[in-house]
């Protein structure tokens, strides 16, 4: 299915959530709504016209312009055909729907992005840091990130 | 060659039955095991959390961050793309080109260029020499794993002369900082095709004599059949990939099913597992992969040292390439399965976000669904088998 037939259905099925796509970029993108992407994924992951059953990967982003995202790469492996989806969430209170219950990976995933980015993933089962530490201050990948003087007590020596 | 093998996993302890000789009960309730992050068979430092039931585990747990230093973040603070390069070399540090190769595609995606013919295959041989190499690590520590200590020293012994062609290419033996963006950093020695045939004349037998000595040895198939069996649907859900989703009967090949570089004008075969001794998608299966997939590598080598043309070794490109404002996310196949670069230019010389999509990161995901039920001895095995590579796990 061509980026377009996808844009397509998904608009006709959810309307309003579908807030932005950019069709003709080297690899098109969808913007949806961050509380709505459970939804929307179950949708492209189950239907038998798309069977998105390939979590490629799934990103952190920092804009730097007010706003954090999550960038979802996915892929179909029966029908071949790849999309992006995008959800962004203002820094003040960052919050995504988990699409941890669709793909195992994403698991992972969002644990890396809520580690780096500070996006909090409602509805994931664990959402603890992964490969930081559990203490450890800020979110390092965001793009006003400090490294700190300290940690625990300790001089940080560069 | 095995007969079946019954896991209990319903194991249930009786208080009564524990009693110590001065007629105290026996704790039975379930216990918690660190494994790691020192321990010798977690190949690097990664630290599990087990929760077993007698031998039986119920929950593993992976804590990694250990060799955690953010690449990411180096990359963004790069005053150029090619810097980058040496950082990613770093992140799977048995299989550098594979990462190099993969990062430079990703660039050159983005920045919209061709690199000459000649690139492409002295790329493609890289990689394959690479996969080679890294398999051999794989399956030999493996064997370590498994309690096979002897094709381990055999495995190495043929890595060195991998190890020997990188190094009368570009210098180095471990991280090459080879493949750059638009093009390779030296052209080959004048020696290089010749002693690559020669390579590929001495390896095949030597994959022969491994069968016998690991591969099909009893002891190593009973200790490995139907251990760690991976489903084909969980395989998928988890995104893994590599010999871990071949394992699983999933026929995709990225250089197939995606192809970069010159791979569609080389023919090979994908293997993938077929539960030979035991059940699809064991430790079993996705060792053979590995082993039949070195095979195809060197099938692939010699087509490719037969069709190399001259020419030159670097796209002209500026020396400060500045995409414009793009992103772009692309995937190879490296030894370990799908290694994906999501590269975001912004217009200026180094790139405005890198996320490396590992394949140790994701195929270790998949470890506590494979190892519930498992007995703990054998979570040394499905650990090995999924061969992780900590620097990438990490990042």
């Amino acid at each position: 299915m061509t980026p377009q037939e996808i844009y397509d259905n998904l608009k006709a099925k959810f309307g309003e959530s579908i807030l932005e796509a950019k069709l003709d970029a080297l690899q098109p993108w969808i913007r949806v709504d961050e509380h709505r992407t459970k939804e929307i994924c179950v949708f492209l992951h189950d239907e038998p016209n798309f069977r998105f059953d390939y979590l490629m990967c799934l990103s952190g982003m920092d804009y730097n312009n007010g706003a954090l995202g999550a960038v979802y790469h996915l892929s179909s492996m029966s029908h071949k055909h790849k999309i992006v989806l995008r959800a962004n969430c203002p820094k003040e209170n960052p919050r995504i729907q988990s699409v941890s219950s669709v793909w195992g990976t994403a698991d992972w995933h969002e644990r890396e992005a809520f580690d780096m980015f500070g996006i909090v993933f409602d509805g994931h089962p664990d959402m603890r840091r992964i490969l930081c530490p559990d203490d450890y201050p800020g979110y390092p990948l965001r793009k006003d990130f400090k490294v700190p003087e300290f940690y625990n007590g300790m001089k940080v020596p560069y | 060659m095995s007969e079946s093998r019954v896991i209990p996993t319903n194991y249930v302890t009786k208080p009564e039955d524990l009693k110590t000789s001065s007629g105290r009960t026996l704790r039975t309730d379930e216990m918690i095991i660190n494994m790691g992050p020192q321990h010798p068979s977690t190949h690097g430092v990664l630290r599990l959390e087990i929760v077993v039931d007698g031998e039986i585990i119920v929950d593993a747990i992976p804590h990694i961050g250990y060799l955690h230093r953010c690449f990411e973040k180096h990359a963004e603070h790069m005053t150029n793309y090619q810097q980058v390069i040496p950082y990613v070399d770093r992140m799977d540090y048995v299989a550098s080109m594979n990462n190099d190769l993969a990062y430079a595609l990703a660039v050159e995606r983005l920045l919209k260029i061709e690199v000459p013919e000649r690139v492409e295959y002295i790329r493609v041989i890289m990689a394959e020499l690479q996969r080679i190499a890294s398999h051999l690590i794989a399956v030999g520590t493996f064997g370590i794993d498994s309690g096979a200590f002897t094709p381990f020293l055999y495995a190495f012994r043929d890595r060195e002369f991998i190890l020997d062609l990188f190094e009368m290419t570009c210098g180095a033996r471990l991280l090459y900082n080879y493949i750059w963006v638009g093009g390779v950093s030296h052209d080959l020695p004048p020696t290089f095709i010749e002693k690559a045939k020669e390579f590929c004349k001495y390896f095949k037998p030597r994959l022969v004599d491994f069968n016998n000595l690991l591969t099909y040895n009893e002891i190593f198939v009973k200790r490995t059949a139907k251990v760690g069996v991976l489903p084909r649907d969980v395989a998928i859900n988890y995104a893994c990939s590599g010999p871990m989703l071949r394992g699983s009967g999933v026929d995709w090949d990225l250089r197939r099913d995606d192809p970069y570089s010159v791979y569609h004008k080389l023919h090979w075969d994908v293997v993938v597992g077929k539960g030979e001794v035991g059940a699809v998608g064991d430790c079993w299966d996705r060792h053979i992969v590995r082993m039949r997939e070195m095979e195809q590598s060197v099938r692939i080598i010699e087509q490719a040292l037969e069709a190399i043309p001259a020419g030159n070794v670097q796209a002209a490109i500026p020396k400060r390439i500045r995409p414009d404002h793009g992103e772009v996310y692309v995937r190879t196949e490296t030894p370990r399965g799908e290694l994906g670069f999501y590269v975001v230019g912004d217009g200026t010389a180094s790139p405005y976000r890198v996320k490396a999509r590992g394949p140790a990161f994701v195929n270790l995901s998949v470890l506590p669904e494979i190892s519930r039920g498992a007995m703990l001895a054998d979570l040394v095995l499905i650990v090995g088998s999924i061969d992780i590579v900590l620097g990438e796990v990490d990042r």
